[in-house]
């Protein structure tokens, strides 16, 4: 008990005095009286004060009789308010599972605000210089000629990609670093699924490293959400969507990617 | 990069560089014999017949056309092979040709004696819709449920969640009458098979009935059950007495059924017996009321003694949803037939009405020569169950195949086909008679929420929360239409009954119809 509640300390310990209840009944029963007294006695300051507390006290106590007459009132009633929520019978005691749903009609309302169509989740990514992205590989028989690179970041390939002859290729996109499927995250509904990898859209490094296909922070991937079920508004399965990678993906061995809606 | 799309899987270029099967009937085919058999009375026609053993279906109709004179009107029909396997017996579907149904596959050889069973098939088509004539707005907010006119496909009612049922006239697409009365979201709405009456189901509640030419209620509301209605169904025509109304009966989730006069109407009896919610109830020719209810239960309520529970059929393991009669859609219709209109509907006395409705339901109600009514149910656990509860307690047949639950089942408008929407995307079609698996329409990418029969039985229509509609060819088990349009899910929908339109609305407000 904190130490400034000496009052209610006295009352545990000793009780209330022998005829508190009586005083209390009398003093709720002259209540009417007290107040009679201060309408008309009041003055200044605690006159307005008090006439404000009493207006309102009235205007509520109006209020509630009214809705309780109303309620009592036979015949028909006034229809209910509608908020949108209707469902058919079939559907009424299922708590609807609505995260496709919530996605196209947020796609939707995202279509209508054209003016952030370009807004990205990352919109400034630091710049990587092309001696971290390029290994020079040595080549020749006393290993005299560079002009062979290997990436060393992670990369997407096509399917059905094949490199071309060894003489030829400038640039090898390391087999071991390329990544078919990322983790991608809906921002609004917080879920995240494994989807595969279509193409690389843009990579704000250079338009090089997206020809590429290089997979850095801030790339902008399309990954296919046909297993997600959106539909457009003529019916049509969405089929693929843009997403931009959120991590480094030659740090974690991963891509992270977060759905651009 | 652009965007590349995926190049074709392994499987489906090894499918590509299979070898294509051609549909030709080989020139040296023997004659094979055949006998015709009646489907519903077992009759057989014209004894043993020798036929060129590539016949076609359309040979085998005129064939049989001729054998039981019906020369000036001929019937269309469908066959399948009746093939006996050990004790077993199953039919199969002749499509197209003897050839590549039967002789092709190895069912049978040319040596063989086979036996035909033909049905016969309704004598008018439907064809399919195809784009949608009108948006109509109107409802302030989502339509929960839409059911035709039996007598007219000129007049369509729906019920809202603005806590109004309206009549919408399709031929010119307009608004045509608004039944405002209750308070709170209107969940069913129904024709009376006489055409004259429309009951509406509301959350509060209550039942209300309405003139269907007028738009004007008939008394108040009929008050008595302490939640809302979730289904309500029509005594069938034929059943009613002399002089009188068709009763109706309304299922709540509180429980109960509850049969209305609807002339008087009071409340003429209560039952109550199911532990949970009643989930849909339907009022079979045979003057028998069957619920199914979220207690697992179905129980059979016999209406000759007063509402007394007959049977109580267990086997569902979770949630019973909906149920289907064999001539369910036979009994919707009343007297009335596919040609009638408002005008000739008004002519027609109430004494022919009751009595086109007894022979038509006893058209489609007979097989083998004796009335037999079988239910569907439908269930949360994935499966459905045919029964004959007149016959016995136990099912038919447990449907599986579903992988998510089952919504909706209805059987088609000739009792021969049952079809069932789940929420696994896809819409599943069955035998009617054994309940056997047929086939599946996959296309929507979305629960499958509803569908309606084109009156011929050849065609269906499927709702869905992906927003589309889509008609399905039940011959080819193909879809047939894709009909996009809908801005958001569709909940309701239907088929008028001479087969011209299609009505569907859901959350996008707006009723659309459909057509030709």
């Amino acid at each position: 008990m904190p130490q400034n509640e000496y009052i209610e300390q006295h009352i545990k310990k000793h009780g209330r005095r022998l005829d508190h209840e009586e005083r209390k009944r009398k003093r709720e029963a002259r209540e009417g009286h007290r107040v009679a007294k201060d309408a008309q006695n009041l003055k200044g300051w605690r006159a307005k004060q008090f006439a404000k507390k009493r207006y309102s006290e009235k205007a509520s106590m109006k209020k509630k009789i009214k809705a309780h007459q109303e309620s009592k009132v036979k015949g028909d009633p006034t229809p209910k308010e509608d908020n949108g929520e209707a469902l058919p019978t079939y559907l009424l005691d299922r708590d609807v599972n609505n995260s496709a749903k919530a996605i196209s009609s947020s796609i939707k309302q995202k279509r209508l605000e054209k003016a952030d169509k370009f807004s990205v989740p990352l919109p400034k990514v630091k710049g990587i210089s092309e001696e971290e992205m390029f290994k020079v590989i040595k080549t020749g028989k006393s290993k005299s000629k560079s002009w062979k690179r290997m990436i060393t970041k992670h990369t997407f390939v096509g399917e059905g990609f094949t490199r071309r002859p060894v003489k030829m290729e400038r640039i090898i996109r390391p087999s071991a670093l390329r990544q078919k499927k990322a983790n991608v995250t809906h921002p609004e509904l917080g879920v995240t699924v494994f989807l595969p990898i279509l193409g690389v859209k843009k990579n704000p490094q250079s338009p090089m490293y997206t020809q590429l296909g290089v997979l850095t922070k801030g790339t902008i991937i399309e990954v296919n959400v046909s297993e997600l079920g959106l539909v457009t508004a003529g019916g049509k399965v969405v089929w693929g969507k843009y997403a931009q990678v959120t991590n480094e993906p030659d740090r974690d061995g991963c891509v992270n990617a977060v759905l651009l809606v | 990069m652009a965007t590349l799309i995926p190049p074709p899987s392994k499987k489906q270029r090894k499918e590509a560089q299979n070898v294509r099967d051609v549909d030709i009937i080989p020139d040296n085919l023997p004659n094979v014999l055949i006998k015709f058999q009646a489907s519903d009375t077992g009759d057989s026609v014209g004894g043993s017949i020798r036929v060129p053993g590539g016949i076609t279906e359309k040979q085998l109709e005129d064939l049989l056309n001729n054998l039981r004179g019906e020369t000036e009107e001929p019937v269309p029909y469908t066959f399948a092979l009746l093939n006996t396997d050990g004790d077993k017996t199953s039919q199969v579907e002749i499509r197209d040709n003897l050839y590549t149904s039967v002789l092709k596959p190895g069912l049978k050889t040319t040596e063989d004696f086979m036996t035909l069973v033909y049905t016969p098939r309704a004598v008018f088509k439907v064809r399919p819709v195809t784009r949608s004539n009108a948006a109509i707005a109107g409802h302030g907010s989502t339509i929960l449920c839409a059911s035709f006119a039996p007598n007219d496909s000129g007049r369509v009612c729906t019920g809202a969640g603005d806590s109004t049922a309206r009549i919408w006239d399709c031929d010119t697409s307009t608004p045509f009458r608004t039944l405002s009365g209750h308070s709170n979201w209107v969940l069913c709405v129904s024709y009376s098979p006489c055409g004259t009456m429309i009951a509406t189901g509301s959350m509060d509640n209550t039942v209300r009935l309405w003139d269907a030419e007028s738009g004007k209620p008939i008394g108040g509301s009929l008050t008595g059950h302490s939640k809302w209605i979730t289904s309500i169904t029509w005594e069938p025509l034929h059943l009613v007495k002399e002089g009188d109304k068709p009763r109706l009966a309304s299922s709540s989730k509180d429980g109960t059924i509850k049969v209305w006069d609807s002339s008087t109407r009071n409340c003429i009896y209560t039952m109550s017996g199911h532990t949970n919610s009643v989930s849909c109830v339907k009022w079979s020719g045979s003057n028998i009321i069957y619920s199914v209810s979220h207690d697992k239960t179905i129980r059979v309520w016999d209406m000759k003694a007063g509402g007394k529970c007959m049977q109580v059929l267990k086997s569902h393991s979770h949630w019973v949803n909906h149920l289907s009669i064999s001539t369910e859609y036979v009994l919707r219709r009343g007297g009335f037939d596919y040609n009638s209109t408002r005008s000739t509907a008004k002519k027609s006395s109430p004494e022919e009405l009751r009595k086109n409705a007894l022979a038509q339901y006893e058209k489609v109600a007979k097989v083998g020569g004796s009335i037999n009514e079988r239910i569907v149910t439908a269930s949360d656990d994935f499966t459905m169950f045919l029964w004959e509860p007149l016959k016995s307690n136990k099912p038919i047949c447990r449907m599986t195949g579903h992988q998510k639950l089952v919504n909706f089942v209805s059987f088609s408008p000739d009792g021969r086909y049952i079809v069932s929407c789940a929420f696994d995307n896809s819409a599943k079609i069955w035998d009617g008679l054994r309940g056997t698996f047929i086939g599946t329409f996959r296309g929507h990418v979305a629960p499958v929420y509803q569908c309606a029969w084109s009156a011929d039985s050849r065609l269906l229509v499927t709702c869905s929360k992906d927003t589309t509609l889509k008609v399905w060819d039940v011959r080819t088990r193909k879809l047939s239409v894709d009909l996009p349009g809908h801005s958001d899910e569709v909940y309701a929908v239907d088929w008028s009954l001479d087969g011209k339109r299609v009505a569907s609305g859901g959350k996008d407000k707006m009723l659309r119809l459909w057509s030709r």
